[in-house]
Formats: C-alpha cells, structure tokens, sequence
C-alpha cells in the first residue's frame, strides 16, 4: 500500500512555493516544469522535447488575446475609450455597479446561447466596459483616484469571468459538456449530455445572484473607499 | 483559407513587429524575447522539436529575469484624440463591435462556406478562424474609418503587447506544464492518495470532499478539465455514483462548476486572471483574483448544498 511514488508531486510543489513566495510565474513554471521532468528521470534532450511540442500544440491559446489588438490599439489612439465615457455619462442613471450588472446579465445569457465571443478582455473590457465603468463613477463623484479606478477595473474584468464561465457550461454543445460526457463513458457510466447541460442551471443562477447582489453593493462600497482615500488625501496636505 | 497556419503566421508578424520597435527602442533583451516567440510561430512546424524547447526555455529565462521591459510609444495627446472623437462621432464604435458581431456570424454562417477540398474557415478550430477573420476586416475598417497607414496599425498592437508583457507567455507555458504533469503522471499519484486516505460514509461528507477536491485541484492545475478526471475518478465516481448512488450527470454539471470556482482563484489560470490584470494596466496582479474571490467561495457553498440536495 506504501508503494506510491510521490516524486510526480514534485512540479506542484514548486508551483506553489513560488506563488506563495512571489518569484516571477514564469519563472516558477519553467523551474516546476523542469523539476518534474527530473523527479520522473526524462533525459534533458527528452524533456525539451516534449516542452517543445507541448509549446507547439499550445500556439492557439495566445491568439484569442492577439488577434484583436491591433483594432484595439487603432481606435484607442483615436479616442475610443473617451467616446465610451462621454456616451455612458449621457444615461444619468448610469452607475458602475448597474452597469456592471447589465453587463453580467448580457455576458451569461448570450454565453449561455454557445455565443462566448461577444465578450472578452481585450475587445470588451480594455476598450469599453471598464472605461465606461470608470466614467459613471468620475461622472457620479466628480473625481476618480487611482485606486477606486483599479478596483473598478478589476471588477470589470472579474465580471466579464464570471458571466463567461457560469453561462457557457449550460450551452450543451460546449467542450467542457461533451469532456463530461465522453470522460464518464469511458468510466462505464452513460449519461445525457443535455441532462448535464441542465442540472447546469441552478449554479448558474447562483452565481447570477452571488455576484448580481455584490454589484448592486459595489457602488456604496466604491463611494465608501472615495471617502477614506479623500480623506488620508487631507491628512498628507496637513 | 484561414487555417490555423495562416493565424500562426499573422502572429508571428505581430511578434516580429514587437521585436523591432523594441530594438530600435535598444530594448535588446526584449527584442530576443519577442523574436523567439515570433520565430516559434513561423517555423515551429520545421524546427526539431527540442530545438522550440530550448527557445522556450530561452524566452522563459529572459521574462523571469525581467528582460521583458515596456516600452514608450508615441500616444496622441488627449485634445488631438477630442478633436478625432468630435470628427468620427459614433463610427469609432464600429471596428470595435465588428470584433465580436463578425465573429459569431462567421463562426455560425460563414463556417458552412466550403467545397472540394478547401474551405473558407478552419472547421476544426470555427470560433478561433472566425475572430481571425473578423480581426482582419475590423482592422480594414479602422484604418479606414481613422485613415491611419497599415504600420499604424502595428504599432499600436506592439504598444498593446508591449503592454501585457511576459504576461503573454504566462498561459502557454502552463499548459504546457499541465501536458508535462500529465506525461509524468501527476494526476494518476493524486487519485491513488485519495482512494487511499479517503474513506467518507457520510455522503454529505463525501459530497464536500469531491467539492473541494475539483476546487483546489483546479487551483494547482489552473485548469478545471484537467481536475475533473482526476478528482472524478478518484473521489466522484467511486463514492459518489457507486457508493452513494448519486445521480452522475448532477455531480459532473455542479463539480465541474466547482472546478470553475477554483479557476476564479488561481494565478495558475494566468489567462483569465493574470493577463487581464496586466492587459488592465493593473500594479496589483492579483487584483482580479481578488475582485472575484468572495463570488467565488460563496458559490462554491452554494454548489455543495446544490449538489448534496439534488444529488440524492
């Protein structure tokens, strides 16, 4: 029963003694990714050998951050993101937390409809739902510090996440569905993949209401963060 | 027509392009990195595979050194990017929402745009060739739309890369690490521990195991599909399906949520958590992960209750 070898668990580890004593990432992934090329005894041509290839399968998942950065780039260059704030501070009921909102309802639901590309980081939150977020702040408050504009960035962003990942997961033609359905297969056990699809729903609900409910509370949050930073502002004049 | 091939090599131009303003920046280091990256993505296919391996290494020593530097690029000044937003009024939002609007069009209907042996898109790979299409005729329009030249555009996605950084090669290198882990049989190691320490007869207990299980090894993999099999098999069907007689397509929907709720917070899953931060301009690179932490562990509660409830 003691015949496990450990020597496996080596990369992970490492992985997590370099998060937690914040080395670079990149740096503690190439490291575990080495330690655990040694703990299982591959030859060093071996190893980089199947770096390589592994590197090489992998060159997609860069592309969904590239492909849109040039337009980004261009249109940011020629106000786009001002364009976004002006037009957001013509709705006077606009605040961050509501639109942040309308943006998880829009993002889970089309998510939810296989339509996971109508979002995203680089052509939706960099170039218009964090700008406009920042601006229906400035708008409301008259004055946007650093720090309240970071929050508010992260935010947008968390949010864009958590439409994403709790929407797409009830579209039935989605990969983690039919990795679901053809891994319990494998394992002997038959299922619908529909019926995975559905008893999706109430998490996804869930997590709606989770993270609804905190960005209904986000904008008293946000004033109550403006006030404590005016306030230290006051106390470093004095 | 827009194979994966194609959107390689439009990479590795852009890469190429990063590479070169960073040289004339005399950012030399940075120029290797970008270089390599793009040289990976223009003739990967005919280096020895070993040959890429030691390119990454070689990229991966110059970003964890901090080699990779930002540069400083020429922006418009605030009055001049007024004046162009008075001139272009609402058109600026076109190119921008082309993006995503193109994509879904040519992922649903263009994709069917085939005939003997060619067709217009990848089918395989629909969503990532349809973004490519969409990509090249939003960028058509905004060079049009700003009448800037094609270099403009260049430079604009270099300032952009510039910008995320080493960043950039955060969510490559971890697959890769995932696909490594795999090859040395890290998730076998990981269910034998629990089928061996493990022994839960209460099945809300065993429910709050598989639960947290999918959750933290999601954490370390960074990847809620690596973590399911493993966790599946190792906690999910044995005690759960068999043991307990739960219903199984309940337990894969919710645990693969869980997994989920791991991902919202693990720096492991660098490209929804890490590269936004940076893309953001965000000094915190956590900021993102703590933005969606209290989400994330209340609705993983949430979801062993769901799961415990509806399970049997």
């Amino acid at each position: 029963m003691h015949d496990i070898s450990l020597w496996p668990l080596l990369g992970i580890a490492v992985v997590m003694l370099g998060f937690l004593f914040k080395f670079n990432p990149v740096l503690v992934v190439t490291v575990a990714a080495f330690a655990t090329g040694m703990a299982v005894k591959m030859p060093i041509h071996t190893w980089l050998e199947s770096l390589g290839t592994a590197f090489l399968k992998t060159r997609n998942l860069p592309l969904i951050l590239l492909l849109p950065l040039a337009v980004i780039g261009l249109l940011e260059r020629h106000g786009l993101r001002e364009k976004a704030q002006s037009w957001i501070q013509q709705i006077k009921a606009a605040t961050a937390g509501r639109l942040l909102l309308v943006y998880l309802a829009l993002r889970e639901s089309t998510a939810a409809a296989g339509l996971t590309s109508l979002g995203g980081h680089p052509q939706m939150v960099r170039p218009l739902l964090s700008p406009m977020a920042e601006a229906a702040f400035e708008q409301q408050h008259q004055s946007l510090p650093d720090k309240i504009k970071y929050k508010i960035r992260a935010m947008s962003a968390a949010t864009d996440n958590i439409g994403l990942f709790f929407g797409e997961d009830i579209f039935v033609a989605f990969g983690a569905i039919i990795l679901m359905h053809t891994f319990l297969r494998e394992s002997g056990i038959e299922t619908d993949p529909l019926h995975i699809a559905l008893w999706g729903i109430p998490t996804a609900i869930a997590a709606f209401l989770i993270h609804g409910s905190r960005l209904l509370r986000f904008d008293a949050y946000l004033a109550r963060q403006l006030k404590t930073e005016l306030k230290q502002q006051e106390q470093r004049h004095d | 027509m827009i194979s994966m091939t194609v959107l390689y090599y439009v990479a590795a131009l852009l890469f190429f392009a990063v590479a070169f303003f960073s040289f004339n920046d005399k950012r030399y280091s940075s120029a290797l990195f970008w270089f390599s990256y793009g040289l990976i993505f223009l003739l990967g296919d005919f280096m020895p595979p070993a040959l890429v391996g030691a390119l990454v290494v070689l990229m991966a020593l110059v970003a964890g050194f901090g080699g990779v530097r930002g540069g400083s690029y020429q922006l418009l000044d605030l009055q001049q990017r007024l004046d162009s937003v008075k001139c272009l009024g609402n058109k600026l939002f076109i190119p921008a929402l082309m993006i995503p609007v193109l994509t879904v069009f040519s992922a649903l209907v263009l994709v069917h745009i085939q005939g003997e042996g060619w067709s217009l898109l990848d089918p395989n790979n629909a969503t990532l060739s349809a973004l490519g299409l969409a990509a090249c005729c939003a960028v058509l329009a905004a060079l049009y739309l700003t009448k800037e030249k094609p270099q403009q555009a260049l430079q604009e996605s270099s300032r952009l890369i510039e910008a995320i950084g080493w960043a950039f090669l955060l969510p490559q290198l971890l697959a890769t690490l995932g696909l490594l882990f795999n090859q040395a049989g890290v998730g076998e190691t990981v269910s034998q521990l629990t089928t061996l320490y493990l022994n839960l007869n209460h099945p809300l207990l065993a429910v709050t195991c598989y639960a947290i299980g999918m959750a933290l090894f999601t954490v370390i993999m960074g990847n809620a599909f690596a973590a399911f099999p493993v966790i599946t098999a190792g906690i999910g069907i044995p005690l759960l399906v068999l043991q307990h007689g739960g219903d199984p397509a309940i337990m894969a929907a919710i645990g693969m949520f869980c997994g989920y709720c791991g991902t919202l917070l693990t720096p492991m899953a660098a490209n929804f958590n890490i590269v936004p931060a940076a893309l953001l301009e965000l000094p915190d690179k956590n900021a993102v992960i703590k933005a969606q932490a209290p989400t994330a562990l209340v609705l993983l509660g949430v979801n062993i209750v769901l799961m415990y409830l509806l399970m049997f």
